[in-house]
């Protein structure tokens, strides 16, 4: 039912979104606990910037990393100094682009489990002698848990749809960049529409179980 | 509020009323025709007082389209073989196929000096990215294919290649640096007043033996068939101002004949 080039096109989306969402974890849990505790005045500047991919088109995202990333680019000339090359057409390109695109798919859920949690059980463990890490990793990590499932279920599926962006820089190289949405779009066009509707059904499945897993998960019991 | 419904109306008719006299025609326009249609819309507007709505796109992914439904009246493609299909199709008017130009693939790099004369860089690999366009869907990337074949390069070539979804897509790979050099359309990079030695970068015209010619037909869809501006702007792509500009953008003009294609199989 799946040609070679489809089935590599599925291989790739998937290690694509598993990188997106492993870095997006990474970066995120730290931003999210700084926007979550802050008082800094600056607090709004960042909370804004990470919400910016929900509002711009992924054309705006995709034009900026083609000319940051590019050879002329201020990005780019920093990655050829340090002997990575440019980042376009690349792999590694693509989970920049995917980052960016779902940063506020990872950061928001955390933050709101952050915030959530609340300052009490933080300080409690402070009155009873656990260090600042110690609080973080022991107290504040654990009680927010479903956020983190929550931000990578979001992260996961989010990378998985993204088209945008990765038409923009990926320069659809089969095996490399040639992700499912853009395979599915080069089907379309070409009017190979069985194949088509093979990968579009497939991905309107994939995403509404990952959905119905998220809605299962909230609507749990909670046993905090 | 009653006013202002009343006002709506006014405007709606009056609307119509010009609308009458000047037209408007929606027009498909392969990818590498982009930069002339530009300019022959504005002629044709200045002459004619119709107005042109330019929708770009790569041949195939603009004949999926009209194929959808889409509501283009002209359609100017890279190839001849997609508008003999849609003549067969029934979705253009039949007899009204033409060939407007006959274009021309070079190799072309931002970067002065890096592409020379003979197009030697290609068999010496110091690039990382060579940018073509969908040849599924874009006939300048089917050409390109065609001419990396032709040279004996496929498998040298193929790990480097980025793909375009049209040969505008490609040529802006190329020109942000990101792919050192690419196949793209002469007319993208000449200059309109035709002087190629002004061209930004450096560029190989690909010898026509390497290709199959690239005439570029264009047809009267079914959806312009009764508006006149449609028909009009289908006759002035074939008057001298069209030819002039044409011609600026380094396409070869070629004399009227008989459409050598039938409508058959796809061959992007």
């Amino acid at each position: 039912m799946l040609s070679d080039g489809d089935r590599a096109a599925i291989g790739l989306t998937l290690q694509l979104a598993a990188a997106t969402t492993a870095l997006l974890l990474i970066i995120g849990t730290p931003l999210a606990w700084w926007l979550s505790v802050t008082r800094s005045r600056i607090r709004p500047l960042v909370a804004a910037a990470v919400a910016l991919p929900l509002v711009l088109p992924p054309t705006v995202l995709g034009f900026y990393l083609l000319v940051l990333l590019g050879p002329a680019g201020a990005i780019g000339r920093l990655t050829q100094a340090i002997g990575l090359g440019t980042l376009p057409f690349t792999f590694g390109g693509l989970v920049v682009g995917s980052t960016l695109y779902s940063l506020p798919f990872v950061v928001q859920p955390l933050q709101n489990a952050f915030e959530a949690a609340g300052r009490a059980p933080l300080e409690v463990a402070a009155t009873l002698g656990a260090g600042p890490w110690d609080r973080f990793f022991t107290v504040a990590v654990p009680l927010a848990r479903p956020g983190f499932v929550v931000a990578t279920v979001l992260g996961f599926a989010h990378t998985i749809g993204e088209f945008g962006v990765v038409l923009m820089i990926g320069g659809n190289i089969p095996g490399r960049t040639r992700v499912l949405s853009v395979a599915l779009y080069d089907h379309v066009e070409a009017l190979e529409l069985a194949d088509a509707h093979v990968l579009a059904a497939g991905m309107i499945l994939f995403s509404f179980v990952a959905l119905l897993a998220l809605q299962s998960l909230r609507g749990a019991p909670r046993t905090l | 509020m009653k006013r202002r419904v009343a006002l709506g109306w006014v405007g709606a008719l009056f609307l119509l009323a010009s609308s009458a006299s000047a037209g408007e025609v929606q027009v498909a326009v392969a990818a590498n025709f982009a930069g002339p249609m530009q300019r022959i819309a504005a002629d044709f507007a200045k002459d004619t007082g119709h107005h042109v709505q330019v929708s770009v796109g790569a041949t195939g992914k603009l004949y999926a389209q009209v194929q959808n439904g889409a509501p283009f009246e002209v359609f100017l493609s890279a190839d001849e073989i997609t508008p003999a299909r849609l003549e067969g199709e029934k979705l253009a008017v039949a007899g009204t196929r033409f060939t407007y130009a006959q274009g021309k693939l070079v190799l072309w790099s931002a970067r002065p000096g890096f592409v020379d004369p003979a197009g030697a860089v290609l068999r010496q690999g110091t690039f990382a990215h060579l940018a073509i366009a969908n040849p599924k869907i874009a006939p300048y990337g089917a050409a390109a294919v065609e001419a990396i074949a032709a040279l004996g390069l496929t498998g040298a070539l193929e790990p480097k290649i980025v793909q375009g979804e049209s040969v505008g897509q490609a040529a802006e790979f190329v020109a942000t640096g990101n792919a050192e050099l690419g196949f793209v359309a002469l007319s993208q990079i000449a200059p309109p007043d035709g002087s190629l030695t002004r061209i930004a970068g450096s560029y190989w015209i690909v010898p026509a033996r390497l290709y199959a010619p690239i005439r570029q037909d264009a047809v009267l869809l079914q959806k312009g068939a009764s508006n006149p501006a449609a028909h009009a702007l289908v006759d002035y792509l074939k008057g001298p101002k069209a030819k002039a500009i044409i011609r600026s953008y380094g396409y070869d003009l070629v004399e009227p004949q008989a459409p050598a294609f039938a409508p058959g199989a796809p061959r992007w």
